[in-house]
């Protein structure tokens, strides 16, 4: 099963490393939101470093709403889910191989925002391993969330406006965990920065039962 | 539950008629519980009046909730193994849902009206009102899956995973009160512990639930009965459509061929 899992992120990544829209198009347009959110509030320096955690947050979910889309996109428009049904590859091995894939590439975009709010934003990490923990937690936990519903809307006529009204109140408690350890990583303010890091956790582990459950029968209807 | 255009056109029926007729009757007689024989509350006054429409809404939205799931639940187990693919519970589910969504909906103007009068805005960033608007954006997210073009028995089934995982939704919303610190209130009722409201307002507060619960259940049947009737017009325009079709006279080098 972990071959079967590797191979498939693999197979997404790959894809990925050759149309270079993660690091060419969404990067760069989070980036671009993150200097707009600058512009919106009037770059108002201490108003910027209060929001950054919520700020960085949010261009993450945009950033990785646009990469959930993307990764069903090329399943469907090619139809690989035949293909994949028709193949030895278990569903479970899909859902996380899929998941895998997805979670690397909101790694990466994490990583070329995070940089970003500190220098933008002027903010200091207080704790870098909270800074670390709390968006690995919350890529994990926006990588099986974004499998579980981009499984759903894939193959539907109007799914690039479904999807995110599916996944956005769903990712809502991972923006809000997410954005109150960011603030405790930053030293913005005095939380429990940990226990949001471990609910996102726990919210990864939901998803990911469920998708582990559901995601074979999901996958049959497409 | 009629299975052909045949059997009714209507979405009444006695049964139906009578509940409407019921749920009127009952509303009047709990505006009037409500408004004018419950007494005003030490602390909130009259705006306590508010609370007679407000928790009995989020209830029959909890419980058109469970119904979606049991009905969504029953649909996926059960779709395969019958003729009709279990469509019943399909549309079931559906309709309750948009009874919840209505009732949730109901509650959140209801609570902000309330919030306005008692803590003096119309909203609050807590655990309850954020969790319940949650609840329903989540829920219209399911409704908008239900109306994309697809086949029936596939966006069921997609719908039907949607409804389950939606769920768990419902009792964090319940239970934000206990888990998070909030300004908004305690539940007034709750199973196993001692209720915070007593005598007339008590009373008055469980006859409301009886009386949105009919209103409810009126709803419910009645959409389920719209849906079925939309679901036999959209069968019998297709069988006219294929019928028309057949009719039609064959036209290029077919009918060329006849002629020759």
């Amino acid at each position: 099963m972990l071959t079967e899992v590797l191979l498939l992120a693999r197979k997404d990544l790959r894809i990925e490393r050759r149309a270079k829209v993660a690091l060419g198009q969404v990067a760069p347009l989070t980036l671009l939101i993150v200097v707009v959110f600058a512009f919106a509030l009037d770059a108002n320096a201490p108003l910027l470093e209060i929001g950054a955690g919520g700020l960085y947050w949010v261009a993450v979910l945009y950033g990785g709403t646009l990469l959930t889309q993307r990764a069903f996109e090329l399943e469907t428009e090619g139809g690989n889910f035949d293909d994949f049904r028709m193949s030895p590859i278990k569903a479970h091995s899909l859902f996380l191989g899929k998941s895998l894939g997805l979670f690397i590439q909101i790694c990466v975009l994490e990583l070329v925002l995070t940089p970003a709010i500190l220098l933008l934003y002027e903010v200091q990490v207080a704790d870098w391993w909270l800074l670390t923990a709390a968006g690995v937690a919350g890529a994990v936990a926006f990588s099986v969330c974004g499998v579980l519903w981009g499984v759903m809307a894939a193959g539907l006529r109007v799914r690039s406006t479904l999807l995110p009204l599916l996944l956005i109140p769903v990712l809502a408690p991972i923006l809000l965990a997410g954005s109150r350890a960011f603030e405790s990583a930053l030293g913005i303010r005095v939380d429990a920065g940990w226990s949001w890091t471990s609910l996102m956790f726990v919210i990864a582990a939901v998803h990911t039962v469920v998708g582990l459950a559901a995601f074979g029968f999901l996958l049959e209807e497409n | 539950m009629p299975e052909s255009m045949d059997d009714s056109k209507m979405t009444a029926t006695p049964l139906t008629r009578v509940l409407g007729i019921l749920g009127i009757v009952a509303g009047v007689l709990m505006a009037v519980l409500g408004l004018f024989i419950s007494p005003p509350d030490v602390v909130q006054g009259e705006a306590v009046r508010m609370l007679y429409l407000h928790v009995p809404s989020i209830w029959i939205a909890y419980g058109s909730f469970v119904l979606t799931s049991v009905s969504s639940l029953l649909f996926l187990v059960r779709s395969r193994r019958r003729e009709d693919g279990g469509r019943h519970y399909d549309r079931l589910a559906g309709s309750a849902a948009e009874v919840g969504v209505v009732f949730t909906g109901l509650t959140l103007i209801t609570g902000m009206l309330w919030g306005k009068v008692t803590w003096g805005t119309y909203w609050q960033w807590d655990a309850r009102l954020t969790t319940t608007v949650l609840l329903f954006v989540t829920y219209l997210g399911y409704l908008a899956l239900r109306r994309l073009p697809a086949d029936p028995i596939v966006r069921g089934r997609r719908a039907a995973v949607m409804a389950l995982i939606s769920f768990i939704n419902v009792p964090i919303v319940h239970y934000s009160v206990d888990w998070w610190r909030t300004l908004h209130q305690k539940a007034s009722l709750s199973v196993g512990r001692r209720p915070e409201i007593t005598g007339e307002m008590y009373w008055t507060l469980l006859y409301s639930a009886l009386t949105v619960t009919i209103v409810g259940a009126w709803l419910i049947v009645h959409r389920y009965r719209v849906i079925r009737l939309e679901e036999i017009r959209d069968e019998e325009n297709l069988k006219m459509l294929i019928s028309s079709r057949g009719h039609e006279r064959p036209t290029g080098s077919a009918a060329d061929g006849e002629v020759s």
